[in-house]
């Protein structure tokens, strides 16, 4: 029996199916030089389809549907709308970079991927999530990897291919492991099986353990880490820009889900790993990012760095916990998407992807440049922009649970933060170019960039200064969990 | 009161910021026009608050308050007591005087001013006075954190790209990590006491009203007392943490310096005592010897350091820190005089502070050179600025009839109350301060005009003497007329007084 309310559950993943085979459909009567509008059609695809489900598929009390596969609730419906927000971002950032934008296939790839981002948000069983995981993976592979006669791309692709391989197996293994011990795939089950059962403490860590490896490569966790700079540094820089913010989010709304439903019982011994994890992944990609000269290895680490300040809500075990979790995601996902459009939108001029080469950037656009100043104090987390709220609320969330240690360790590391996000914007607004000569080298934006990053800078000082409708959808999200 | 004076005052600079980011870039003029217009605006909303504020009711006046986020108790909470109203005063001041004094002038005839992007100078400014503003007047401890973060960050740019060029860039960047590093700090503290307080009274929130009333425990105060403290006194400038200012003051542009002294240590210094001494009392009074220490080690050591300095500019910035530890030095008396004495400095400090590096400025525009063995005669310039200077230079030096005297004797006053070798001991600054302030105006603007400089010379603008002349009127008028501002402050005082429970 197909009830509206499975309909409703998974609406977006179909509307945006609707569109991928609107673009098969479409794209291939299209010309050569017009086949970039495709980018068009895919973030107003997706703005459309975030508009049809808020109006026809907001969920109500947390329920799981179709068969216990897919959980309703406004946690995973909150990470739906930022993936597909984060989509039709990237899907306009791509429209103007040749090599990818300008064939259909780019956008299709990275619509497949956002069905499986969704439903790994959604998803209440094993077997749905590693499926989920799978889907949302295989299409950013290959994206990373597109650029097939460049070969830092194919590079950036294989390494990304292998190590993804790698620890979704491991996880795999988990998956098993746990349904042995268990003997449900179901999550909202595995809580109240694993209490039942026997299992050693010294077991549930290591299936634990495994799991994690797949998690953490996804979120890109110290140790996990080693193929975020060369992968964002290969891929195509919108793809990088994806793949940092809404792959990421991703992997955290897996990991919230799984680890507070699925193991309240463990929650002290993983916990103690995670906050452990957590202070050497933001030490690690704070101090890495010291002496990048690459701007996308810069934010590359950055976004390691991030993905440790981020742990801190998901450790804390609280429902303040976990909305700052989503809080956090949420300002992290829009400044980051507007860095690397900024970084999308300077090589596309100048062809150049060097900190040094930002030389002079505010008198060649300083628009751009202040949208520059916007994304790298917001990811620094200075006020009136996102990022500090955010980091204030974790932080607090981090302090109510007893984690002092921890938090301490996060101020340090954010002060590092700030040495090295201002490094970047003294190239900005203080050095020049070698001839001093900016006026004839401006750096022009085409409109699908000056929407995208416009609407970027919007969210971003919008959601630092009127930060209360914010944090209330991510309270409501958070509350589906306790 | 109807009108929401506060948070207009607060919001004109950043509305003013943003109207001037929306200017083409090119229209140098009308960047600067618009700034003039904000400051006008600012300075007499301050003018109508300071005025209209009732000091036979004392307390907190001009209440405001928004939710801002129910769910975690931050509102926009905005009133001002008798400690931060003359504050607000003197942001105003500097605000107006500052965008005088870097109005620049397009063919460049002098170097005055500021002619590389005035567009985003003014911005960036204006962004700092928006989150100086913000701290002064806020009562929620959340939003005085979000407004002192803005604060912090604009100064970095500022140094940097307008700065003095030989040590911008290492400036810029050490001061921004001092002061952050110190917010940071204090974040935690601050996150720890609410919490604290929710576990005590049940009530979520980070109204400052509310938590002096939390009932943290001895031991609590005890351990967050200091880092609290000297978080937000790193930008009060206290010894060992004041390395950043002098720094800082150097490698800023004229405008930037007369915030920076004049405001921002302010900033520091008020957040420190609003949620350091105001929210940890007992604390305060079990750490008040370090504070003391502190503080006069940074009142002497910053005045003899000054003493030996030949740039111009770092004598001023060590001067800063030396009068800044008196400010620190009434705060750690936790008595009626010395907090007093303190509110009064604060006021007068920012005031004198300002109008030294206005002054300093014009003459390194025009001459080219901060050290002081290579000046001489500026008298017969611009003796305007002369005039102004030594005006300043009583101040520095406490005489009576001046606003430094009004503030200083108090302050001396409570330490002699507490401890009266303090008292000595840090009076020698005062005698030091009068051997390089008279050192220097006989060499600066008395002695012969180096041949090197005779004839490439300029008198001060008129929009330089506007801004003089406004700060000058302030010194005199509080020095003949200190009930002009000691009833307002003793306001205030009495309000801390009674949270230290009539210690």
């Amino acid at each position: 029996m197909f009830t509206s309310t499975m309909f409703a559950s998974i609406l977006p993943e179909i509307l945006i199916l609707v569109i991928g085979l609107l673009i098969l459909v479409v794209e291939p009567f299209w010309k050569e030089e017009k086949r970039r509008n495709v980018g068009w059609l895919t973030a107003g695809g997706l703005l459309g389809a975030m508009v049809i489900s808020l109006i026809f598929a907001r969920p109500g009390e947390p329920i799981s549907t179709l068969g216990g596969m897919v959980r309703f609730d406004w946690l995973g419906f909150f990470f739906k709308m930022l993936f597909m927000f984060a989509g039709a971002a990237t899907a306009l950032l791509l429209m103007d970079n040749e090599k990818v934008g300008h064939r259909g296939e780019g956008y299709l790839l990275l619509l497949a991927s956002l069905i499986g981002m969704n439903l790994m948000a959604a998803s209440a069983d094993l077997v749905m999530l590693y499926l989920a995981i799978e889907t949302a993976s295989i299409p950013l592979y290959v994206l990373a990897g597109f650029l097939l006669a460049d070969d830092r791309s194919t590079e950036a692709g294989f390494k990304y291919l292998l190590f993804g391989a790698l620890t979704s197996t491991v996880m795999l293994y988990g998956f098993s492991l746990l349904f042995g011990f268990a003997g449900t795939t179901d999550l909202y089950q595995l809580a109240g099986m694993l209490r039942t059962g026997d299992l050693s403490l010294v077991t549930a860590f290591g299936v634990l353990a495994l799991i994690l490896v797949g998690i953490g490569f996804k979120v890109s966790i110290v140790p996990f880490h080693f193929w975020a700079p060369d992968v964002y540094e290969g891929s195509p820089t919108p793809v990088a820009g994806f793949l940092s913010t809404a792959s990421k989010a991703a992997g955290f709304a897996v990991l919230t889900r799984l680890f507070i439903v699925s193991f309240p019982d463990l929650a002290p011994s993983w916990t103690a790993v995670l906050a452990v994890l957590a202070a050497i992944t933001m030490t690690v990609g704070n101090l890495l990012a010291l002496p990048q000269t690459n701007i996308k290895r810069l934010l590359a680490f950055s976004s390691v760095a991030h993905a440790g300040y981020v742990l801190i809500g998901v450790i804390a075990l609280t429902q303040l916990g976990v909305a700052s979790v989503v809080f956090y995601l949420a300002a992290y996902i829009l400044t980051n998407l507007l860095a690397f459009g900024i970084v999308m939108a300077f090589s596309r001029v100048t062809g150049l992807e060097d900190i040094t080469d930002y030389a002079g950037m505010s008198r060649r656009n300083p628009g751009l440049a202040l949208m520059m100043l916007a994304a790298f104090l917001s990811l620094a987390g200075m006020p009136p922009f996102g990022g500090f709220v955010a980091k204030v609320v974790v932080f607090a969330a981090g302090i109510q649970a007893g984690y002092v240690w921890l938090v301490v360790i996060g101020i340090i590391n954010s002060v590092i933060g700030v040495y090295f996000y201002l490094n970047v914007l003294k190239y900005v607004y203080l050095y020049r170019m070698p001839d001093q000569d900016e006026e004839k080298h401006p750096v022009p934006l085409t409109p699908p960039y000056t929407i995208a990053l416009a609407v970027l800078v919007f969210g971003v000082i919008l959601i630092g200064t009127l930060f209360a409708p914010w944090f209330s959808w991510s309270d409501a999200a958070a509350l589906n969990l306790f | 009161m109807n009108f929401p004076f506060l948070s207009v005052i607060t919001f004109t600079p950043l509305v003013a910021a943003l109207l001037i980011l929306l200017l083409p870039a090119q229209r140098k003029n009308e960047a600067r026009a618009v700034a003039l217009g904000a400051a006008v605006i600012a300075l007499l909303l301050s003018f109508c608050v300071y005025f209209n504020y009732d000091q036979a009711a004392g307390g907190y006046q001009f209440i405001e308050k928004y939710n801002w986020l129910p769910a975690l108790g931050i509102s926009l909470y905005f009133g001002v007591d008798g400690m931060s109203t003359p504050l607000v005063l003197l942001t105003g001041v500097v605000m107006f005087t500052g965008v005088l004094i870097s109005w620049g002038d397009d063919d460049k005839r002098v170097m005055a001013g500021i002619q590389d992007r005035p567009r985003e100078f003014f911005a960036f400014l204006f962004i700092l006075a928006w989150g100086v503003f913000g701290v002064f007047v806020s009562l929620d401890l959340f939003m005085l954190f979000f407004f002192y973060e803005i604060a912090v960050f604009p100064m970095y740019l500022l140094i940097a790209i307008w700065g003095w060029v030989v040590t911008r860039e290492y400036a810029a960047m050490k001061l921004t990590l001092y002061l952050f590093l110190g917010s940071v700090i204090s974040l935690v503290g601050v996150l720890i006491m609410y919490w604290v307080q929710y576990q005590n009274t049940g009530v979520l929130s980070f109204d400052m009203l509310e938590m002096e009333k939390a009932g943290f425990s001895q031991t609590f105060q005890n351990i967050w007392f200091l880092p609290v403290f000297l978080g937000f006194a790193v930008l009060g400038g206290i010894w060992p943490f004041h390395n950043w200012s002098p720094d800082g003051h150097v490698a800023a542009p004229t405008a930037v310096s007369m915030f920076h002294a004049g405001v921002l240590m302010k900033l520091g210094a008020f957040a420190a005592l609003r949620v350091g001494i105001m929210l940890l009392p007992q604390g305060a009074v079990t750490w008040k010897w370090l504070i003391m220490f502190f503080a006069a080690v940074a009142v002497v050591y910053g005045a003899y350091i000054a003493f030996v300095q030949t740039d111009f500019k770092y004598m001023v910035g060590f001067s800063s820190v030396s009068h800044m530890g008196l400010v620190m030095l009434g705060f750690s008396t936790l008595n009626r005089e010395g907090l007093l004495g303190s509110g009064l400095q604060m006021f007068s400090h920012g005031v004198m502070t300002a109008l030294f590096f206005a002054v300093v400025g014009m003459i390194y525009d025009r001459a080219h050179t901060r050290q002081i063995p290579e000046l001489g005669g500026m008298n017969k310039v611009m003796s305007f600025a002369a005039i102004g200077f030594i005006i300043g230079g009583l101040v520095s030096m406490g005489m009576p009839g001046f606003s430094g005297f009004v503030a200083e004797f108090p302050i001396f006053l409570g330490v002699w109350r507490e401890q009266w070798l303090v008292a000595v001991i840090s009076s020698i600054s005062i005698v030091i301060t009068a051997a390089y302030i008279m050192r220097n105006i006989r060499q600066v603007f008395f002695s012969d005009l180096p041949e090197k400089l005779d004839g490439h010379l300029t008198d001060v603008t008129v929009l330089d003497k506007v801004a003089i002349t406004t700060l000058c009127l302030f010194m005199i008028l509080i020095g003949l007329f200190p009930g002009f501002m000691v009833p307002m402050v003793e306001t205030g005082v009495e309000n801390i007084l009674r949270l230290l429970g009539g210690t």
